[in-house]
């Protein structure tokens, strides 16, 4: 069994905006490319050109379909709607996949809380998988080591790269921009302020892992049929007589810029 | 806790900046090299460059996977000729001499009679050079994929406002507050898209998706408008009814810079009838109310009248265009109650987008203090702004009512005085460009002449009939027919139906099809299996009825075993490119900009860039303007013509650091050292534009001089708006029997249906021309969707793209399901007029009740692009395109009827329409099955890609 640290100076993490993420999957091979040529054994590819492609991915994005009852701040009763939901550790502060490792090899941070495979020490056995609530894990089938979201560690403390892109391979690339990285243990962060006001969320709390990484709600929609925002117009608009009318007015009042 | 070493830096390799080609977008890039154990360089990392105006540093999934494209085991090694039956993928690797040699003697026959090569160009990003050089052949026969990609959209943008979305305009993402997106090509301006998503929803603005399927982008739009197909047009119109009657539109933008206030003379049966009142000098006229008199509208201090019936000279009556249009939409026909039904939208979501529309253009209206002066002389103290800012593109446009659906968007843009404001649509230049300032087609040369070169660029506007591209007995001169009364006026080809036609020999047999980067016999294709009979069909003489087929590429996709020749292609990390201002710029709204790719590694491959390839082909077939003198080579390569070409004297492909010191932008004299400048810069360049220039460039005085110093045009070119389309009218009184120049009997009555001056709906051509069985036999629509991990076929050879869509279910509204029995994962035939596909269905709720889709272009042949023969994508992905038919149903005529808009020949893919039945159990696998190519090379069970770097 593997402890956990008791606190961690910072709480690095991320935090995902389900209101702005499109669904495109630029964080998901971004990931890849640089985290298969970076912290730890390659991420390889099973039968990549065949019947059944597989490969291990550190942050991957799930689709599904969701048709709200009504209340819901996330679209009207009724209104179908598709949920691009992307996934990756989250560097929780109890995590059990810690606990769970049964050499060391998984480990927590105390410096930043990232929650790290150290894979010398990974015998592959896959408890850390079996007890991550996320799914956030994946066994790399090539080496047979344990693979997970590094937080780009090797990005984020790197002074071979400007200071600007030392920030996770998945949050420069993220065309929409839903991905923010930050210190969560930090209340006056940004991305600390962005959670407060926009009621991020934990994945899972009854889980009671207490990730560090967050979920944003989609925004609040209001309803297009609201007919009490038509304006409304006294004369006959059967037909273009009173239209016609209202353009000579408009016109030799000198300016008519849609105003009745 | 013990101690676990992390090595924390490390340099990632060796930058190097580019442009992507993992899609149409082209973002900016810096490819990291790094050495592998041997001691090669290969990329490390590919990541957005945060410089480049496009993408500002970020990059989608394509961009990223853009490793596993350039290595990917579907590159093409070295040139080919076939040796096997065509389709069987039976190759044999030949010598460039050899490859170079049999196309000259089998291009240089047909320069005495031009017609007989076809070149057409696909997904190129080269069409200033792809297009001259076959002006330069002398062949008609050219274009490249608009036809069937969104031509309604560009041509309609280019005809009504002089520029169109994505690379001629964007919304101003800064300051819009209300975005509509109607439709969706997610590659087409990705990244920007998704930027510009980002800081809407960060602004708070209001984002609009009318789209029969809620994916991609509308899954975050606030509001989703599931619309029935092919009904778009109907909304919009609803949209400008809503706004008539509420009298918000904006009356002193359209007097100041459309062709609202122009006269329509109102003769019924004669020549005149609905063209613009003109003076002595062709200029239009408009009322003036003050002196009640027709001036022309270019006179300074008038008051237009835009309401009234007057009587010009001789007694003639006329109406102006705002007057026409009050009366055609205030008609009940286009109240939200009437097109409800037809749409499957509610009237109080139409009453209530139209109110938002409204509300945000006048009430949130922006302004921004600088001064600025207008193309009359007049002085304005600020741009003002209707923040209402519009996106379309093929879910509209790949209709055969596109052409006006695109129109009435345009339409709807400009009554709400929104085009090229603060927080609207914005021009990119080189546009605005009034369709009278772009050529005009040329399928023809110089004094009648039989052969040698065109007398101008193919592509162009016609003006009217008198434009069109035929012979003396009023046949087509293009193998596609552009530009005959079939599509007058399709301003980007047909090559949908080049392979049809050149099979069926109508309108002429051609001898050689040179294709590139066009996957015509799969996924580019409507009816893909008649598509590979006809590229197989042989004549009585067992000879191929399209006798040669030279293709370039640079993967082994599905045309590949098609061909006869096989002229390999790079990769686009190895290669010199131009996104060049001549072709498909990437400038943004505030600023010129070009770019370059440069061989960032070098092809260890026999493969030849396509671009130098044909300047060589050109050279050795001595066309003009590709030969010295003394009948050398003018061009080195590619890289040399990117600097030395001249279009005309100081205009070149890039417009960035030219003249010799490299001091100039836009118009210059040739700098050697060019190349080296747009490297050092990140492989683009931009020029901003004056801040008195940044808005209302149709109409900016600063910016009309910015474009002529760069050399967009030699005059200004402002832009009037044309509300009204006096070029269609014109079209529509020759099938009326008016003018010299009539279409055939058969066409009259579709172009006096569908060739209306204002924007107007009709119903989709495949469901009304199969009649009222169409609602029993096929009652719903079948579409697709670009999945925006993918670019059309090209995905699939990415070992990591591939994982994210292996295969494509057909998915299908719950309703439907529970009506047919269809669960999860079972099987279903899908069938159409034309043809029946038997798929695996997924039930979705958040789609239009009566259209099923699935993604586009992930169904593979066999043993294509190096995949298993029961890869996923072969046995259980599918296309659509079965389904389609490149023709309409036949009308028991004899004539071959095009699936396109009848005014662009834009490709109706769209319009498709379908019934579904559960399949028996057994035999999961997705049918038609097509036999099987030759895998061309063996691939790895696994990848470890960058093991060697790993930490």
């Amino acid at each position: 069994m593997t402890q956990l640290p008791t606190t961690t100076d910072k709480k690095l993490g991320l935090v995902i905006d389900l209101d702005t993420c499109v669904g495109c999957h630029a964080c998901v091979i971004s990931c890849k490319e640089w985290n298969t040529a970076g912290y730890g054994t390659a991420l390889s590819d099973q039968d990549p050109y065949g019947a059944e492609p597989s490969g291990s991915f550190l942050n991957r994005i799930h689709t599904f379909e969701i048709v709200p009852d009504g209340g819901e701040v996330i679209g009207s009763a009724g209104e179908a709607r598709v949920v691009h939901f992307p996934k990756s550790c989250l560097h929780c502060e109890d995590a059990p996949c810690v606990t769970v490792c049964p050499t060391g090899a998984s480990y927590k941070r105390a410096a930043d809380g990232i929650v790290l495979v150290d894979e010398d020490m990974c015998i592959g056995c896959g408890l850390c998988a079996w007890s991550c609530a996320y799914g956030a894990r994946e066994m790399d089938l090539a080496e047979g080591v344990m693979k997970k979201c590094t937080l780009c560690v090797d990005r984020i403390y790197n002074e071979d790269l400007e200071e600007i892109d030392r920030v996770p391979s998945c949050v420069r690339t993220c065309p929409a921009g839903a991905r923010h990285y930050g210190d969560l243990g930090d209340p006056s962060s940004d991305v600390s302020v962005l959670v407060r006001e926009r009621g991020g969320f934990d994945l899972m709390p009854e889980q009671g892992n207490k990730p560090v990484n967050k979920y944003l709600p989609p925004r609040e929609r209001s309803a297009l049929g609201s007919a009490a925002s038509v304006p409304a117009v006294q004369e006959d608009t059967s037909d273009a007589t009173g239209l016609l009318a209202w353009i000579d007015r408009a016109l030799s009042g000198g300016s008519a810029k849609g105003a009745s | 806790m013990g101690n676990h070493d992390v090595q924390l830096s490390g340099p990632v390799g060796e930058k190097h900046q580019t442009t992507c080609y993992m899609c149409a977008c082209r973002c900016g890039i810096n490819v990291y090299l790094r050495p592998d154990a041997n001691g090669d360089k290969k990329v490390r990392y590919i990541e957005g460059n945060r410089d480049h105006p496009i993408n500002k540093g970020v990059l989608c999934a394509k961009g990223s996977a853009g490793i596993m494209q350039h290595y990917s085991p579907a590159r093409l090694k070295a040139p080919m000729k076939r040796v096997g039956p065509r389709g069987s993928g039976a190759f044999k690797e030949i010598s460039w001499e050899e490859a170079l040699q049999t196309a000259v003697d089998w291009l240089e026959p047909l320069k005495a009679d031009p017609k007989r090569l076809a070149f057409f160009t696909g997904r190129d990003q080269s069409q200033s050079l792809t297009s001259w050089w076959a002006q330069q052949f002398g062949t008609p026969n050219y274009a490249a994929h608009g036809g069937f990609c969104s031509v309604n959209m560009a041509a309609a943008g280019i005809y009504t406002i002089g520029g169109a979305f994505w690379e001629f305009g964007s919304p101003d993402w800064d300051r819009t507050k209300l975005f509509l997106m109607f439709g969706v090509a997610e590659d087409h301006d990705s990244n920007p898209l998704k930027i510009g998503i980002g800081k809407l929803k960060n602004s708070g603005g209001r984002f609009v998706s009318v789209n029969p399927v809620r994916t991609g982008y509308s899954a975050v739009a606030d509001n989703w408008l599931g619309i029935k197909p092919g009904t778009d047009g109907l909304l919009i119109l609803s949209l400008i009814h809503e706004l008539f009657r509420t009298r918000k539109i904006d009356i002193d933008y359209l007097v100041r810079y459309s062709n609202a206030p122009f006269l329509v003379i109102d003769a019924p049966g004669t020549a005149q009838h609905g063209l613009f009142a003109r003076d002595k000098n062709g200029v239009e006229l408009v009322w003036d109310s003050k002196t009640k008199k027709a001036v022309p509208h270019t006179k300074k201090g008038i008051v237009p009248n835009l309401t009234q019936e007057v009587k010009l000279a001789r007694g003639v009556k006329a109406k102006p265009v705002l007057r026409l249009m009050a009366d055609m939409y205030s008609d009940a026909a286009y109240s939200p109650e009437s097109i409800a039904p037809q749409t499957g939208i509610d009237a109080d979501t139409i009453r209530g987008l139209a109110a938002e529309i409204a509300r945000v253009a006048f009430e949130e209206e922006i302004t921004i203090e600088q001064p600025w002066t207008d193309m009359k002389g007049e002085r304005h103290e600020r741009f003002i702004g209707r923040p209402v800012s519009m996106h379309a593109m093929r879910g509209i446009s790949a209709h055969s009512n596109g052409f006006q659906t695109c129109r009435a968007l345009h339409v709807l843009q400009v009554l709400i005085g929104s085009v090229d404001c603060p927080g609207g649509f914005r021009y990119k230049p080189p546009y605005p460009k009034p369709f009278t300032a772009h050529p005009k087609p040329h399928a023809y040369r110089p004094d009648g002449a039989e052969n040698g070169p065109l007398a101008g660029p193919h592509l162009g506007y016609p003006h009217g009939p008198q434009d069109l591209q035929l012979d003396k007995n009023g046949e087509p001169l293009r193998i596609d027919k552009a530009y005959s009364w079939d599509a007058p006026m399709s301003a980007h080809g047909l090559m949908h139906m080049v392979i049809a036609n050149a099979h069926a020999g109508d309108p002429f047999k051609i001898d050689t099809l040179f294709m590139y980067m066009a996957n015509m016999a799969w996924n580019s294709s409507m009816n893909t299996r008649g598509t590979i009979e006809m590229l197989t069909d042989k004549d009585e003489s067992g000879d191929y009825k399209i006798p040669r087929i030279i293709y370039s590429d640079a993967y082994d996709s599905e045309m590949v075993s098609y061909a006869d020749l096989i002229l390999p292609d790079t990769t686009y990390l190895e290669r010199h490119d131009c996104i060049s201002l001549l072709d498909r710029p990437i400038s943004e709204p505030e600023a010129m900009c070009d770019a370059i790719r440069w061989p960032v590694v070098e092809p260890e491959r026999d493969v030849r860039g396509f671009q130098s390839v044909i300047l060589d082909l050109g050279a050795r077939l001595g066309l003009p303007g590709m030969v010295n003198e003394d009948g050398s080579a003018k061009y080195a390569d590619y890289a040399d013509y990117m600097v030395n070409h001249q279009r005309k004297p100081g205009i070149g492909p890039l417009a960035g650091w030219r003249g010799e010191k490299g001091d100039k932008a836009g118009r210059g004299e040739p700098n050697p050292d060019q190349l080296k400048r747009y490297k050092e810069n990140g492989s683009f360049s931009i020029t901003h534009l004056p801040d008195e220039a940044l808005f209302f460039k149709h109409a900016n005085s600063a910016y009309q001089d910015f474009a002529v110093s760069m050399g967009f045009f030699d005059a200004p070119q402002p832009v009037t708006f044309q509300l009204y389309s006096e070029v269609l009218q014109k079209f529509r009184l020759a099938a009326q029997g008016y003018g010299e120049a009539q279409p055939p009997e058969r066409l009259r009555q579709r172009m006096e249906e569908c060739f209306g001056p204002l924007p107007h709906w009709y119903a989709p051509f495949e469901g009304s021309e199969l009649g009222e069985q169409v609602d029993s036999d096929f009652p719903y629509h079948a579409l697709t969707q670009r999945p925006m991990a993918m670019y059309h076929s090209w995905g699939s050879q990415n070992a990591w793209l591939r994982q994210i869509h292996t295969k494509n279910p057909l998915y299908v509204p719950r309703s439907i399901c529970d009506e047919k029995g269809l669960q999860e994962g079972d099987w279903a035939w899908v069938s159409s007029y034309h043809g029946k596909i038997k798929v695996q269905i997924a039930p979705m709720d958040a789609v239009n009740d009566h259209t099923m889709w699935t993604w586009n272009a992930i169904g593979k042949r066999r043993g294509a692009w190096t995949l298993d023969k029961d890869a996923p994508e072969a046995t259980k992905g599918f296309l659509l395109n079965h389904l389609i038919n490149e023709l309409l149903p036949p009308k028991g005529d004899d004539h071959r009827w095009a699936n396109s808009d009848p005014i662009t020949g834009q490709a109706a893919w769209y319009d498709l329409r379908v019934n579904i039945e559960k399949a028996d159990a057994g035999g999961d696998v997705s049918e038609p099955v097509i036999d099987a190519q030759k895998k061309s090379q063996a691939t790895p069970d696994q990848l470890r890609y960058g093991l060697g770097w790993t930490q």
